[in-house]
């Protein structure tokens, strides 16, 4: 009984909020607040993606702007070059950056911690570095601008109401095909891979091919959001893209707790209005995000959403290496 | 010509193993990463740049003083993101010092703004001959540096009761701990010593180039993790072999294919050594009993 | 033909040989153990077996199949499943999590799956649920699957990882000291616990110190000491075997029993 109750309350809130969020732009009919709110959605769906890799698989990723530049770029390349429309190219984006996705995810799946972060940080600068470089192809920091606005028979939808709703869309569909593959065989998986990747394995689960899986996915999320903000700001540099970006959205994440899909929901939010709310401190943004990991992690470790681990024993440095040496003493 | 390239590379990639030996000495001691290590390196470079400039210090002595201050620095950082998680799981001291690293790249800008600073006439422009070669003064001052540290850490590392105790540290803490070492201590010890090299090469960098500046951390944290990993993560010997590959590499690279992607040898390198061989030239493998 | 068969294989660790030449077979149907003083190899020979380390020569059988130097996943996939020494649960997840996870290589569905919620998926996640509660059931833990599995005592912790092993359906359970840990009450339990799985069918290979348990409920038992398998037959004679009692008790230990 008190758990139907429970469950009533939850469909209740979700409810009001999917009613305040379809009826927002014609309510506040103010531009500023309506493109806070599409940005908010496109790190939403941003720290869904990370979520995925790092949160839920434990594969700590340092370089996701990468495959957000990656949509962003290859969307915009797609309908400025080749004339592709942007319900082509949007998906396209999210379906290059999965690709790319896998090619990172095939070398690194036997990398763990420390090695995997740093290897992950240099995969991320060297995609700057060649959206940078590559002039050719990406016209390097300047960028490409003109990015055509998308369009449905011939109408134009460069208009406000456009855009938030479709991010709304994405949002919705975003979340619920997350929550669809957390509560799966696969998501499953996923966890099991985080919590002890060598028992995982003992279970019969191939964790390469999940762990490329996770990140296929997840780079996906962030390809999908590269998309829609290429063609929503119609101007891209290699400079959105990165070291200090794919910080911002690991903030998010850990802010709004690891592993969790409304924290992810919550820290994307909370980190995209906090510099609006920070607008005169302009140069204190990114000091406040680098304090705001410092402090989550030393007091609150699960962030908001998150659950708290019970760490009751931490793992050794022996066991943490991934085989069973340290049991191996006693046979 | 080739052997100038090998000598700027050399003196490159001494300034690399000064930092990577800092990491391999954390991660050996304490199996952790430390993403603010490269900042330690850009601190060390200002206090360098303000003795120098504001107090008029010599060269060597500024070096010192901001060997010390780079040595406190990374204490304090021990006791604020290392300490308190030492029962937290491992993507804890991660993320802290990631944070931390965030938040002094940016107080720094705030402090000394963004813009590169240099030092007029800090340096004799003089120079020797070798073999058609030239060795600039800047680089003699690297080459003795860095080789006097890395003599002196040898000693303190292999002749010194706190070098046995921190060496003690990083096979065995627990062990360690009952034969009456305290592993607090050391571990501080361990990062004032790393801390200070860092500092010292920053000191060295920002003369070599003559360029201070606040984000100077971190390409050179990442590229001297690089050579620490090539070197075996936790081998001291082994970061500074690898600090010196990383160095002569990426000069040639930069020489003869293309300057443009300089920074993309390094992570090349990492991901390679990565791929064929994680546990680097001089450490020891995965697999093997505990 | 024996369910497994271990052919010459050796492992070594640089200069170190944890395993020297060690060939064994288990037939179906079986309880056997493998014991041996400290630093024998014992779990280096599960370890070999279950894909964890490479063997440095030698081959493994499984049901007419070479599955020498497989990958983990795919030797628990075709029927060998294993328990470990130091109890390797996934401690965050639930105890009913831990045994469902056990369920995954008997399962298909897929990304695909996860996002179409289609019908066999959902009869998929019903037979695993129930298996699962199944399981639950057979080591008395249903009452408590909500719990987190880290806060389960240590003899429980041991039987859900025993009830996680089985809920991939092995053909041949490999138990890392199942024991180790328990009081007597408890040892008894598990020893007529693995009797009610050989008897359901199950062939078992274990690694134990309990002697007691050991010569109660093996058919066959392997010594080994530094590597090296010293003796090899049915209960009583290897324990009265010289070598083995040597092994445990020092040279001319046999000599002082007689």
């Amino acid at each position: 009984m008190m758990l139907n109750k429970f469950n009533m309350s939850r469909k209740l809130i979700y409810g009001i909020i999917l009613v305040a969020v379809l009826i927002l732009p014609l309510v506040i009919n103010n531009d500023y607040i309506i493109r806070i709110a599409v940005v908010a959605g496109g790190y939403i769906i941003l720290s869904l993606g990370l979520n995925l890799v790092t949160g839920y698989t434990g594969q700590f990723c340092l370089g996701w702007a990468a495959f957000y530049g990656i949509g962003a770029y290859t969307s915009a390349l797609l309908t400025l070059k080749l004339q592709w429309s942007f319900w082509l190219a949007l998906p396209m984006g999210g379906i290059v950056a999965a690709l790319f996705g896998v090619l990172l995810g095939i070398p690194t799946m036997r990398l763990r911690d420390i090695y995997l972060a740093i290897t992950t940080l240099g995969f991320g600068e060297i995609i700057r570095l060649i959206l940078m470089n590559w002039t050719d192809l990406t016209r390097g920091a300047m960028g490409l601008p003109g990015i055509p606005a998308p369009s449905l028979f011939g109408t134009s939808l460069d208009n406000k109401y456009f855009y938030y709703y479709f991010m709304v869309v994405l949002v919705i569909v975003g979340i619920g095909a997350m929550v669809r593959i957390i509560d799966s065989r696969l998501g499953r998986a996923l966890v099991a891979i985080r919590e002890d990747e060598l028992a995982a394995k003992n279970m019969g689960i191939d964790t390469v091919q999940y762990k490329v899986i996770a990140f296929a996915i997840g780079a996906f999320y962030a390809g999908i959001a590269g998309s829609f903000y290429a063609h929503y700001t119609t101007f891209i540099d290699p400079h959105t893209f990165s070291f200090s970006e794919s910080i911002v959205i690991l903030a998010m994440v850990v802010l709004g707790g690891m592993g969790s899909i409304s924290g992810s929901v919550v820290g994307a939010i909370l980190l995209t209005l906090l510099p609006e709310l920070l607008r005169d401190m302009a140069e204190y943004r990114m000091i406040v995000y680098g304090l705001i990991m410092m402090i989550v992690v030393l007091i609150r470790p699960q962030g908001i959403m998150g659950k708290k681990n019970d760490s009751r024993k931490k793992k050794s440095k022996a066991t943490k290496q991934g085989d069973v040496t340290h049991g191996v003493a006693g046979g | 010509m080739l052997l100038q390239q090998i000598i700027n590379g050399l003196a490159q990639g001494s300034i690399y193993s000064l930092i990577g030996i800092g990491f391999a000495l954390i991660f050996g001691v304490l199996g952790l990463v430390h993403f603010a290590h490269g900042e330690v390196y850009m601190l060390g470079a200002f206090f360098g740049y303000i003795l120098i400039t504001a107090f008029h210090l010599d060269v060597f002595s500024a070096l010192s003083i901001a060997i010390i201050g780079s040595a406190l620095i990374g204490i304090m950082i021990e006791a604020v993101a290392f300490r308190p998680l030492r029962k937290a799981p491992d993507m804890a001291p991660m993320v802290c010092t990631l944070g931390l690293s965030i938040v002094l790249q940016n107080l720094a800008m705030l402090i000394w703004g963004s813009d590169t600073k240099s030092i007029p006439d800090v340096l004799e422009s003089s120079s020797i001959s070798l073999a058609g070669a030239q060795i600039s003064g800047a680089q003699i001052i690297i080459f003795g540096v860095a080789i006097a540290l890395m003599l002196a850490l040898q000693f303190i590392l292999y002749r010194s009761k706190m070098g046995r105790a921190i060496r003690a540290t990083a096979q065995n803490k627990e062990a360690a701990a009952l034969m009456g070492v305290n592993i607090n201590q050391i571990i501080s010890a361990t990062f004032a010593i790393g801390s200070g090299l860092g500092g010292a090469a920053g000191v060295l960098v920002g003369i070599y180039y003559n360029a201070f500046f606040p984000m100077m951390g971190f390409m050179a944290g990442l590229k001297a993790f690089t050579a620490t990993v090539l070197g075996g993560l936790t081998s001291v010997p082994g970061a500074m072999v690898g600090g010196l590959i990383l160095g002569v590499v990426e000069n040639l690279g930069a020489a003869y294919i293309s300057s443009g992607y300089r920074d993309l040898i390094a992570f090349a390198i990492l991901i390679l050594v990565l791929l064929i061989k994680p546990s680097g030239i001089f450490g020891r493998g995965f697999q093997g009993k505990v | 033909m024996a369910l497994l068969a271990v052919d010459g294989v050796s492992k070594k660790f640089g200069g170190l040989t944890a395993v020297d030449h060690l060939s064994l077979t288990v037939e179906k149907g079986m309880v056997a153990g493998l014991i041996g003083p400290n630093g024998a190899g014992k779990t280096t020979v599960f370890n070999l077996l279950t894909g964890i380390y490479p063997v440095t020569s030698g081959q493994v059988t499984f049901n007419g199949q070479d599955i020498t130097n497989k990958p983990s996943h795919s030797i628990t996939q075709v029927g060998l499943t294993r328990t470990f020494q130091n109890i390797r649960l996934f401690n965050q997840m639930s105890v009913y999590d831990n045994v469902r996870l056990g369920r995954h290589c008997r399962a298909k569905a897929g990304l695909w799956g996860a996002l179409s919620c289609n019908h066999s998926t959902k009869q998929e996640e019903l037979e695993i649920k129930n298996k699962t509660l199944e399981l639950l059931a057979d080591v008395g833990l249903v009452d408590r699957k909500d719990e987190l599995a880290t806060n389960l005592s240590y003899g429980l912790q041991r039987k859900l990882e025993i009830a996680r092993a089985l809920a991939s359906e092995p053909q041949l359970l490999l138990l890392d000291e199942p024991a180790a840990g328990m009081n007597p009450q408890e040892t008894k339990e598990l020893t007529s616990f693995i009797g009610k799985l050989n008897a359901k069918g199950l062939t078992i290979l274990l690694i134990e110190h309990d002697m007691k348990l050991v010569m109660n409920i093996c058919q066959k038992i392997t010594v080994l000491e530094y590597g090296v398998k010293i003796a090899e037959g049915l209960p009583h004679e290897v324990q009265n075997n010289e070598r083995v009692i040597e092994a445990y008790l020092g040279k001319g230990a046999s000599q002082c029993l007689k």
